[in-house]
């Protein structure tokens, strides 16, 4: 199996095999062929949502007589995002995610670039099997992670709780004031070891030559990871990035868990959950501009972080 | 991959052997921190492993990181009598979700990936562009229309409704485009078209086998993204007969202050991770492969 690939084709989209092609004419039907079951598929599960989303955020339901009457659906223009603009809870609930966002990401990857790193060093013993410990928590279930962690965190059975009542400390980690790095350890708990494997697997790639050349010269196992080894996975460090992005913005199953056992996680307390309970009250064009906006920010995000990265300097 | 192997360079040259070794400190320092996560990661697992051999009466008084009395067999059976025995059901439907939806799911990947890799036709770069964009964009954006799109055409709250978008992986053809590129040789190509065979033929015959180890690690990751999944079965289904293992345990961890035993939800939590886990441990070098592309310059 290759573990060589050619560029990275998510930074670089364009750069994929640049091998020259099966001559195209007379074959184009073949390839249009292969291409239509996913492309069908694709249209209808993944831009039409999209486009039936942005559509249905520039209308209004009008319900009269109490919302039992019978209901006009009228353009509302972009009445929609002003109000949603405008949701002091909507709005809250991006900024509560963004500051763990901030916090949470750089944390992950610093700690999942730190264990990779030790895994490749040369003083590393049982390497296969703490690489096997730091990826499991990958093979559970997102929402199952999370209904462990809601119990380990529950006061009445948190042997966490429990061990610092021992000495002394009395701690509720569903409290108001820890409710948040709480959430915030169920994702690094989550993810570490699964962007831990992402940059390890590109540390391994890296040519002998070029660490042995370094410590040749007499430079410290730590000045080899600095100049050396942190600069070729840089690709890496980008892709999981870009992850870490996408899966704050979405972030849902671990609030949405929590938010049943705890009165601290209100039920807009992630955009996700927001638009969620939009929907729950038939609120339907509302919930479909939440999550366009949603949808735009995600994607500007870590559009942009890509776009960001890219412009400096060249890759190494 | 399941072992670590040096890369060659670091191997052939004599030089690794005349650098000094790294000293004892420094390897005990280094096995310290990574002690330390391990324990971090392994903690909570043991918890619901101990806890899963509990009698309720013994979940709150007894040290929730070592056992008590043995009664995992006894929550067992509990977790299949609970609510009818709907626990059994809930994993039949994260099975076929999971199983038919991976391999719907891979047999499109590659179809589209080998496309991509090895045909150039106009628009080409613009389609893969835009297939990529769609990893950029988060679920719930497609999950909440398209809960409005079905339910206009009454596919909500069947299996259709969960199965369908679960087949579509931007992912999946990704990678396989990826693999078809680097792996599938142009002459093997062009020598089935000389020798006549069509197109299709060359597909399954020459691309499909030199494209199998890639189509594990897209089935894997698909398989476990889709038994995985919580918001878009959540929305589409409100019947509990439909409901894959997610959703049925997270409605438990809310009854449980309606009556459902502490003891099902924890086993049953415990039950819907094994097989995972074993699949994970079995399969560990398609995971790596897959993790590695992409990443890799």
């Amino acid at each position: 199996m290759a573990t060589r690939t050619p560029g990275d084709a998510l930074a670089r989209p364009v750069a994929g095999s640049t091998a020259k092609h099966t001559s195209g004419r007379g074959h184009t039907r073949s390839a249009v062929l292969l291409l239509a079951p996913f492309g069908l598929l694709f249209t209808a599960m993944m831009l039409a949502p999209i486009g039936y989303a942005v559509y249905q955020s520039f209308f209004k339901t009008n319900r009269s007589g109490l919302g039992l009457g019978p209901s006009t659906t009228v353009f509302a223009g972009i009445d929609n995002y002003v109000t949603a603009l405008h949701d002091s809870r909507f709005m809250s609930s991006f900024l509560r995610v963004f500051t763990l966002g901030i916090v949470q990401v750089p944390v992950m990857l610093g700690l999942a670039l730190l264990l990779a790193l030790l895994l490749d060093s040369r003083g590393a013993a049982f390497k296969k099997v703490f690489r096997q410990i730091y990826f499991l928590p990958y093979a559970l279930p997102g929402v199952i992670a999370a209904i462990m962690w809601s119990f380990l965190y529950a006061p009445s059975v948190s042997p966490f709780t429990a061990a610092l009542r021992h000495v002394g400390l009395e701690v509720n980690f569903l409290s108001d004031d820890l409710v948040l790095a709480s959430i915030g350890n169920m994702m690094t708990w989550a993810w570490t070891g699964f962007n831990m494997l992402i940059i390890y697997s590109a540390l391994q790639a890296i040519p002998g030559e070029l660490t042995e050349a370094a410590v040749m010269d007499g430079c410290s196992g730590w000045r080899v990871a600095w100049h050396v080894k942190i600069p070729a996975v840089r690709p890496a460090l980008i892709l999981t990035t870009v992850f870490s992005i996408i899966g704050t913005a979405q972030l849902f199953n671990e609030p949405a868990v929590l938010s049943q056992v705890a009165p601290t996680v209100s039920p807009t307390y992630t955009p996700i959950l927001a638009t969620q309970q939009s929907a729950d009250i038939n609120n339907y064009n509302y919930a479909a501009t939440q999550s366009v906006i949603l949808a735009l920010l995600t994607f500007v995000l870590s559009f942009g972080f890509l776009k960001f990265t890219q412009r400096k300097g060249t890759f190494a | 991959m399941t072992t670590v192997t040096p890369a060659p360079a670091r191997a052939a040259t004599g030089a690794a052997r005349r650098v000094r070794r790294t000293p004892l400190a420094g390897r005990a320092g280094v096995f310290a921190v990574m002690s330390i996560f391990a324990l971090y990661t392994l903690i909570p697992v043991w918890w619901l492993l101990v806890t899963a051999t509990k009698n309720k009466g013994y979940l709150f008084t007894t040290n929730g990181l070592w056992f008590s009395h043995f009664d995992l067999w006894a929550n067992i059976r509990d977790v299949f009598h609970q609510q009818d025995g709907i626990f059994a059901r809930w994993l039949l439907n994260s099975a076929l979700y999971s199983i038919g939806g991976a391999a719907m799911s891979t047999m499109l990947s590659a179809m589209a990936g080998y496309a991509l890799a090895k045909y150039s036709f106009r628009g080409r770069d613009l389609t893969f562009n835009i297939i990529l964009g769609a990893v950029l964009i988060p679920d719930v954006m497609f999950a909440l229309p398209l809960y409005l799109m079905f339910s206009e055409v009454d596919l909500v709250n069947t299996y259709w409704a969960v199965f369908l978008p679960s087949i579509v992986s931007p992912f999946g053809v990704y990678l396989s485009r990826i693999y078809a590129g680097a792996s599938v040789p142009d002459e093997l190509i062009e020598a089935g078209r000389l020798d006549g065979a069509g197109e299709a033929r060359i597909f399954w015959r020459v691309a499909m086998p030199i494209m199998s180890p890639a189509l594990v690690t897209i089935f894997l990751f698909q398989f476990v993204s889709i038994w995985n999944n919580y918001l878009l079965p959540l929305l589409m289904l409100n019947s509990d007969e439909l409901q894959p293992v997610t959703v049925g345990l997270a409605n438990w961890r809310e009854g449980v202050n309606q009556g459902i035993p502490y003891n099902v939800t924890i086993t049953g939590a415990f039950l819907s991770v094994i097989p995972l886990i074993i699949a994970f441990l079995v399969l560990q070098r398609f995971w790596r492969s897959g993790l590695t592309a992409g990443s890799v310059k």
